[in-house]
């Protein structure tokens, strides 16, 4: 666990990302997303399958432009919180080189050997002495067990290789902010355990601020410091792991409130309860009762 | 201390040996002059060479990675190379790198001179 302050980081404030459904009417994919992101601490954001945790995560990283709203950066280089969409290309990048993003797949160039692309965000940004660029991919596969596999290509990597890979390329400028997009998707149990390590070992040591989506209820209580819980384009709850591990082991009928029981529901996995009784309801009775789609 | 602020706070020549201090972020800005002043001490091969960073607030890898290139230079020509007052931040930078246990580190120059 990391040693986060109360020094914001990120604040996010009323932030509405509007696409279009099939017919083109327009859906409020984020609806209004309030929270903020503390120094050095480790945010989980989750939800289901189209809750909006993916296209909040392109928005916080300026690849997706929000209707409304503000997300206004703090990094250790500016003196005033800025809001990203109101910066230009140029400061976006400046902004961009603060922050570190591990895709899910890695996202490593298939053309360039493991130490090649951990080297090429160094090579792009700075006048570094190459001698000095090596030393540093070489700090920085140490750091992610990967010295062995630096000289090869991507496509000898396994899944998890390349998480790890991808995750020395985006610590190669020192991040001060590192997302995380579905960091355990698709691996076994125990590489999905050493990637956990990974986050929270740089948390701690080195004090960078992590925020991670996933859906991965077990890599979330390991790793989070804070939890955010989306529903719908919606905050439905901010709080400490510990109050989410609260409603995690209390019994349904013991909660206050549907939202806390679809919660419960989210983070058990369960199959029945208010995140699928209403939905399938709400549909059923829409279909049979009113004769509408 | 912001871009294009000199971070080589000062060189000296103690004996046979050089003091380098240095100060504020030794970060991918700076990285290059702090390179240069250090392999310039390298090159008059002071037994121990000395890097009193009391003054470093921040160091990232890229300023790290630069002391392990100057520990290669001086070990070629079998000197020294000591490390004092560093902060608890910059410190584990050394420990998450593993690189604490190749440096000598020392809490004060003094200390560090006495190697």
């Amino acid at each position: 666990m990391s040693e986060s302050s109360n020094e914001v980081v990120i604040s996010i404030r009323d932030v509405v990302k509007v696409f279009p459904d099939q017919a083109g009417n327009p859906v409020r994919v984020l609806d209004g997303i309030t929270f903020d992101v503390r120094a050095g601490e480790t945010l989980v954001i989750m939800g289901g399958s189209g809750c909006g945790k993916s296209t909040l995560l392109n928005c916080l990283i300026g690849e997706l432009r929000p209707e409304e709203g503000q997300i206004l950066y703090r990094t250790r280089a500016m003196t005033q919180p800025r809001d990203l969409l109101a910066m230009d290309e140029a400061e976006l990048n400046q902004v961009r080189l603060r922050f570190g993003i591990l895709f899910q797949s890695g996202a490593l160039f298939n053309s360039m050997t493991v130490a090649e692309n951990v080297a090429l965000p160094l090579k792009e940004h700075s006048y570094v002495d190459p001698s000095i660029i090596d030393i540093v991919v070489t700090m920085k596969l140490q750091q992610v067990h990967m010295l062995p596999h630096r000289d090869k290509m991507p496509s000898q990597l396994s899944g998890g290789q390349k998480k790890r890979a991808g995750l020395a390329r985006a610590t190669a400028l020192d991040p001060e902010i590192l997302f995380y997009d579905e960091p355990s998707a698709g691996l076994d149990p125990v590489t999905s355990a050493a990637i956990d390590d990974l986050i929270m070992d740089l948390s701690k040591k080195i004090q960078v601020t992590s925020v991670v989506v996933t859906h991965e209820m077990d890599s979330a209580f390991r790793i989070a410091d804070r939890m955010v819980m989306l529903d719908k384009g919606r905050v439905l709850m901010v709080d400490m792991r510990d109050a989410f591990e609260r409603i995690r082991r209390t019994p349904p009928d013991q909660l206050a409130g549907d939202e806390e029981r679809l919660i419960h529901q989210f983070l058990n996995g369960n199959t029945k309860g208010p995140l699928t009784d209403s939905e399938t309801f709400q549909l059923y009775e829409r279909q049979i009762i009113a004769g509408t789609r | 201390m912001g871009e294009g602020v000199d971070c080589v706070k000062e060189v000296r020549t103690v004996g046979a040996d050089i003091v380098v201090v240095l100060a504020g972020a030794v970060d991918l800005h700076h990285t290059p002059q702090v390179h240069k002043a250090l392999v310039g001490a390298c090159e008059e091969r002071p037994r121990q060479l000395v890097v009193n960073l009391t003054e470093v607030s921040y160091m990232d890898s890229s300023g790290i990675g630069t002391l392990v290139e100057v520990f290669r230079r001086v070990n070629a020509y079998k000197g020294g190379l000591a490390l004092c007052g560093l902060n608890e931040r910059v410190r584990s930078v050394f420990e998450i790198t593993k690189l604490d246990k190749f440096f000598k580190i020392f809490a004060t120059e003094s200390e560090a001179m006495a190697e």
